[in-house]
């Protein structure tokens, strides 16, 4: 199957035969064609890979030949949504977007849980990782791939306590990359560390085998600690301990990415903390990749604020290298993120590179004097220390005991508020078991000890030769499980929307097919709680349901407050009885321009009657507003409250092809009583046959001005390229006439 | 524990190091905390990890689920559960999926302890 452009992903289509299904390639894929220069329409980029075969480009590129210039950096989105067949629309939207590295998030407790899930239950906060929803996911992705024309990693975590299972189950679904870090089990999930470390071992060893990517935990100590600038030391002492485990493992150094997040985020001087931190962790880790993540830590309601702090932090990705860079969608600081926001985070991060392409061939960092150099000295020699003492104690478990790690201080500083945990506490404490000089087992990508030359000696390097092969060889041995829970499975949700799907019903949503929530945005000139109760009011007078502010700004004290609210309908539109006027068909600039070369074309204009309103009229022949002498149309403007007789003896005298007349005022119906009065001047004239009346105003009707006599009217919205399109349509069907 | 910032104390050892010397003994600190870490992952196994070798061998979630509980209840956990299937099988001249699901079904245990003599290989 192909996907069509304009037509929507179809989830049956992706359910059938899921059994059957089996993964096209293992593996990660970084970009192609970066390193060297291209041209991408007018411009030559520098730091631009290949770009992509189909895709959504910037708003602003119309102004640049619809370029989408995509940067050498992966780009990732995070998804949430809890539902994967909600989740595959929005990967395939933010694929369109420009990210190829799509991350679903797992279900809260799911780290917690000793063994596989399987089915499609639905998640809180991320989905159940599960077979069948992986599978569902991927081979949606395939479709997606080929639709946008770069292959797509497919990404999820590989911890918790049944790490080990979960990366032999990735392995085989062919997913690109996952997230595989003991400390982060031992740190924030509880997890007990020795059972951490053996299972880590034993999964990375699978992820080995397939060749995914490893992205590490260290970023949560950002996210945790008081003041996340102070755990660098940490952060970077945190990094080698996982990136050289893996390397013990077997793991081939480019497939290990450190997920770094910049700590700080403005009104601190962000810059300058996070710039020196993030030469130093590049220097010290510099066969290795960087996941570049943005800062989450200081991250509140705003949208807007939560963007700022993101471009500065892809500001540092520029000047140093990130070759993966996460995105956070603006509104994590306020609610599970929504499908918009995921595809806004995208394109930030897509905006900011294009437009700092080349910046390094320009600027440069002042490495080796000044502030930068001895703070990369120093916090360097932080994280050697912290390590020497490390060993000093007694090694890496005695030192989480004694609570070394995410502690607030900036280390060798200690504030004594650090996350401890004990060697024999946890969730799966006393589940570790040593392997007896008989143990052994017979599959493949096995770690550590396993005896198998008891049985053969020639299958010492091929273990899985005992038994014929295990699923790593032969995929037709996975036992595929379909649905284990009859009460709460893709299937019944799929009922429930039903009538949105292949139907003409329409409903909004943000996260969920038909979950009906709407956002509205006001300014209310009240004080900050006056304005939250009576936005709430608000929202239930225009009849939503489950209303919420999720944002408020003081404007300013007494002035007011700035609200953002939303709420769920519970309507759905029917698109059958929707009354939709035809699109205004709307040349090119080159046509147009073409056109007007080949004949030139003058028009006069001006406000007429009683009438000073000049801004929409300015707008639609100013070049500054993209009006239409940016054609090179002739426009002479008359001024305001010109009588009607004296724009017709101007025309004459022009010979100009056409008068554009404006009018707002419209009491009285004085705006279509004064195009009745031009159209009968020039036909009084002797003119109307060869000039082209066009009127506007934001109450002109196109249909009433019609009746009136002129050839066109345009209401409010209308701007310079529909007028000129007109214009030039109009001249070339009054040639073709005569 | 609590503790000022003594780093200008305590980096004597460190300043006259050069960049690449510093660097070098980063990691090689790294090793020696890991060393004792990838040699106990050696040496050691776990539930999951043992469930993750019947999946490999082709059985199901809860299938390995199910024989990784009776191995563990007979003390069997050092031999392997993929070691225990298979000697279960070639013993018996089972394939590998029959005599696994044997034991899903509770069946065989018996046989099982008497191969590996009740864990004490």
């Amino acid at each position: 199957m192909e996907l069509k452009p304009n037509k929507k992903l179809d989830i049956e289509y992706i359910l059938k035969d899921l059994d059957r299904y089996r993964p096209r390639r293992r593996g990660w894929v970084w970009r192609r064609g970066i390193g060297e220069k291209r041209q991408i329409g007018k411009f030559e980029y520098y730091d631009m890979s290949e770009p992509l075969k189909d895709s959504q480009p910037l708003p602003a590129a119309k102004y640049f030949d619809n370029i989408d210039p995509q940067s050498k950096s992966i780009i990732t989105t995070e998804i949430a949504s809890g539902r994967f067949e909600d989740d595959i629309r929005r990967m395939r939207m933010a694929a369109w977007h420009g990210a190829d590295h799509l991350m679903v998030i797992r279900t809260a407790g799911q780290s917690h849980f000793d063994g596989l899930i399987e089915g499609t239950p639905q998640g809180v906060g991320g989905i159940p990782i599960t077979r069948k929803q992986v599978r569902a996911q991927r081979k949606a992705l395939d479709l997606i791939e080929d639709e946008v024309g770069r292959p797509i990693n497919y990404h999820s975590y590989v911890s918790g306590v049944a790490g080990p299972e979960i990366a032999v189950m990735f392995a085989e679904e062919g997913v690109n990359g996952a997230h595989q870090d003991p400390q982060y089990n031992v740190l924030y999930r509880n997890i007990n560390m020795v059972r951490s470390f053996v299972d880590a071992a034993s999964a990375k060893k699978s992820m080995v085998w397939a060749n995914m990517a490893q992205i590490d935990g260290a970023h949560n100590a950002n996210a945790t600690a008081r003041e996340a600038w102070k755990v660098m030391p940490e952060l970077m002492v945190q990094h080698a301990i996982n990136s050289m485990f893996s390397v013990k493992v077997g793991m081939k150094k480019e497939n290990i990415c450190l997920s770094t997040v910049p700590p700080t985020a403005p009104p601190a001087p962000c810059m300058r903390l996070d710039l020196p931190y993030a030469v130093a962790l590049r220097e010290l880790f510099s066969e290795y990749k960087m996941r570049a993540q943005m800062n989450t830590k200081y991250m509140e309601s705003s949208a807007r604020e939560a963007t700022v702090t993101h471009v500065l932090n892809l500001l540092i990705s520029q000047l140093t290298r990130a070759e993966i860079q996460s995105t956070i969608t603006p509104d994590e600081g306020r609610n599970v993120p929504w499908h918009i926001y995921n595809i806004e985070a995208v394109d930030t991060a897509k905006q900011a590179f294009a437009g700092m392409d080349g910046l390094t061939e320009m600027l440069e960092i002042k490495r080796d004097s000044g502030e930068l150099a001895e703070k990369v000295r120093e916090l360097k020699e932080r994280a050697v220390l912290f390590m020497e003492e490390i060993l000093e104690v007694g090694g890496y478990f005695k030192a989480v005991e004694e609570g070394f790690f995410v502690d607030s201080g900036y280390y060798p500083e200690r504030n004594g508020d650090g996350i401890s945990r004990k060697i024999d506490g946890g969730v799966g404490a006393g589940t570790v078991y040593e392997r007896d000089e008989d143990y052994m087992a017979p599959v493949t990508a096995h770690f550590g000890y396993n005896n198998i030359e008891q049985y053969d000696d020639g299958a010492v390097d091929n273990p899985s030769k005992l038994i014929g092969g295990c699923t790593f060889e032969d995929p037709d041995k996975i036992v595929y499980i379909d649905e284990l829970d009859e009460n709460d499975n893709i299937y019944l949700r799929l009922e429930e929307t039903e009538e949105l799907r292949n139907t003409s019903k329409l409903k909004p949503e943000m996260e969920w097919l038909g979950d009906g929530i709407i956002l509205i945005t006001l300014f209310l000139p009240a004080e900050e709680r006056i304005a939250e109760f009576a936005a709430l009011e608000i929202g239930k007078r225009l009849g939503l349901q489950d209303v919420e502010v999720i944002h408020r700004e003081i404007m300013q004290e007494a002035e007011g407050t700035r609200i953002e609210l939303k709420g769920r309908v519970d309507f759905t539109i029917d698109i059958d009885e929707l009354v939709i006027p035809p699109k205004p068909e709307i040349l090119t600039e080159d046509e147009i321009r073409e056109d007007i070369d080949k004949r030139p074309m003058a028009v006069v204009a001006a406000t007429i009657g009683e009438d000073e309103h000049s801004v929409g009229l300015r707008e639609i022949i100013d070049i500054k507003h993209d009006g239409i002498e940016k054609y090179g149309i002739e426009s002479n403007y008359l001024g305001t409250s010109v009588p009607v007789e004296k724009l017709v003896d101007a025309a004459i005298e022009l010979d100009a092809d056409a008068i554009l007349a404006s009018t707002i005022i419209s009491h009285d119906d004085i705006h279509y009583r004064n195009m009745k009065k031009l159209h009968d001047l020039c036909v009084e004239k002797g003119i109307r046959n060869n000039i082209i009346l066009v009127a506007g105003g934001t109450q002109v009707s196109n249909e009433l001005a019609i009746e009136n006599g002129m050839d066109a009217g345009f209401g409010r919205g209308s701007n310079g390229d529909q007028v000129a399109t007109f214009l030039v349509k109009k001249r070339r069907e009054m040639t073709n006439e005569s | 524990m609590k503790r000022e910032d003594d780093f200008h104390k305590r980096r004597k050892h460190l300043a006259d190091l050069s960049e690449e010397e510093l660097e070098q003994r980063f990691w090689q600190l790294a090793e020696k905390i890991v060393d004792p870490l990838i040699e106990l992952a050696e040496k050691n196994t776990t539930p999951s990890i043992e469930r993750s070798v019947l999946l490999r061998m082709g059985f199901s979630s809860l299938e390995a689920q199910s024989i990784v509980e009776g191995i563990i209840d007979r003390g069997l956990m050092g031999k392997g559960a993929g070691h225990i299937v298979y000697r279960l099988a070639k013993d018996k001249g089972m394939d590998i999926r029959e005599a696994g699901l044997k034991l899903v079904d509770g069946d065989m245990w018996d046989d099982v302890v008497a191969i590996f003599q009740g864990g004490e290989g």
